[in-house]
């Protein structure tokens, strides 16, 4: 069987513009692989051809692209799940792209650093053994925790295209909301002192293209209606 | 709100809630028209003046036109800070826009008045 792919191509250096270039790859009839290693294959006979990849299973986050139109991991897309005679695959979009697959994620980080990533607790020294939290505080963090940073989901949200500088992103609000939602955190206030304007959060429309390719299976828009309602009740 | 609303710089929670509030208005206006053509067999100028006439439906129609001209403002904001991303042309698009949905408002309460 023969697999059929077209790969985005480009290299700033020495490109003057991006093409896409069409590979063959003889595969046994009936195998099903998964997108990696179909473009790990293509490596082999075309060294040039650049991509991030790490953990190739689906943990690290490192290999976000777009194939077939539709943002997702490449290393747990299996080929048979994609429609079409061909398997079309470019980097995320919306991205800077260094070279091929390769995309300059600054933006996306400078947005996740904007919501303080990480637990501030202001109210005595934290405990010395653990920090506890009972079931029911931990289970508000389900659904959030799980986020990987793959970029799958900020990058196909036209808000987050069209500002970039300015929007968080579902990816970067999903982490907001996960702190503001932590019993051990106690910087709320603050944190959404940071949120309200009229970009950081109120960009999103609900478009929910952040749900439908999210790898992990997470709800970014959910985790935003609850930032907008903290936000909203704070003002009234 | 309404200063809120006629200043330069956005506020993220008071423009979400102007869009829907005002949203709700707009459908609330346009359900009321659409059954009023159902229900009303054949309209006669002197019918339909006569609806325009009690001082409820000229309230409700003006706030719906004040409605209009702030989701307007509201709506075009965040679809011209998306698309232009050159600051004079986009200052002089919106306030194109607002004029005319201010107009709008001006126009209808003449009419209104003149009822
Ligand atoms: S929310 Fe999902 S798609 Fe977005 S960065 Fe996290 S794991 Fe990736
Ligand atoms: S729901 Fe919000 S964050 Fe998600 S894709 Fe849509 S606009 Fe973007
Ligand atoms: S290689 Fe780690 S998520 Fe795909």
């Amino acid at each position: 069987m023969q697999l059929n792919l077209s790969v985005y191509r480009y290299n700033p250096d020495v490109d003057d513009a991006p093409r896409m270039q069409d590979y063959q790859l003889e595969v046994a009839e009936g195998q099903d692989m998964m997108v990696l290693d179909a473009l790990i294959a293509l490596k082999e006979k075309d060294p040039t051809l650049s991509f991030r990849r790490s953990c190739r299973e689906g943990v690290c986050g490192s290999d976000g692209v777009n194939m077939n139109g539709k943002n997702g991991l490449a290393c747990i897309t299996p080929i048979s799940a994609l429609k079409g005679s061909k398997i079309v695959v470019r980097p995320l979009p919306g991205l800077p792209v260094v070279r091929d697959l390769v995309t300059d994620m600054t933006q996306f980080y400078t947005q996740y650093e904007k919501i303080k990533p990480f637990l501030i607790n202001d109210d005595k020294q934290p405990p010395s053994r653990e920090f506890l939290q009972s079931p029911e505080e931990r289970e508000k963090l389900d659904g959030l925790y799980e986020c990987i940073l793959c970029a799958c989901c900020s990058s196909s949200c036209p808000s987050f295209w069209w500002n970039p500088d300015k929007f968080i992103g579902p990816a970067g609000l999903l982490h907001a909301y996960r702190f503001l939602a932590d019993s051990r955190d106690t910087a709320t206030d603050e944190r959404l002192n940071g949120l309200d304007d009229a970009f950081s959060v109120f960009r999103c429309h609900g478009i929910m293209n952040c749900v439908s390719v999210c790898p992990k299976g997470l709800n970014p828009t959910k985790a935003i209606g609850h930032i907008k309602s903290m936000l909203l009740k704070r003002a009234v | 709100m309404v200063t809120g609303q006629a200043s330069l710089k956005r506020n993220g929670v008071q423009d979400y809630v102007t869009t829907r509030a005002t949203a709700l208005i707009m459908t609330a206006f346009s359900l009321f028209m659409g059954w009023y053509f159902i229900a009303t067999p054949d309209i006669t100028y002197a019918i339909w003046n006569n609806l325009f006439s009690g001082l409820a439906m000229k309230v409700f129609t003006f706030v719906t036109l004040v409605s209009i001209m702030f989701h307007i403002r509201i709506g075009m904001w965040q679809v011209l800070t998306d698309y232009v991303k050159a600051p004079g042309l986009r200052a002089f698009i919106q306030f194109v826009i607002n004029l005319t949905a201010f107009v709008y408002v001006v126009v209808g309460l003449f009419v209104l008045w003149g009822v």
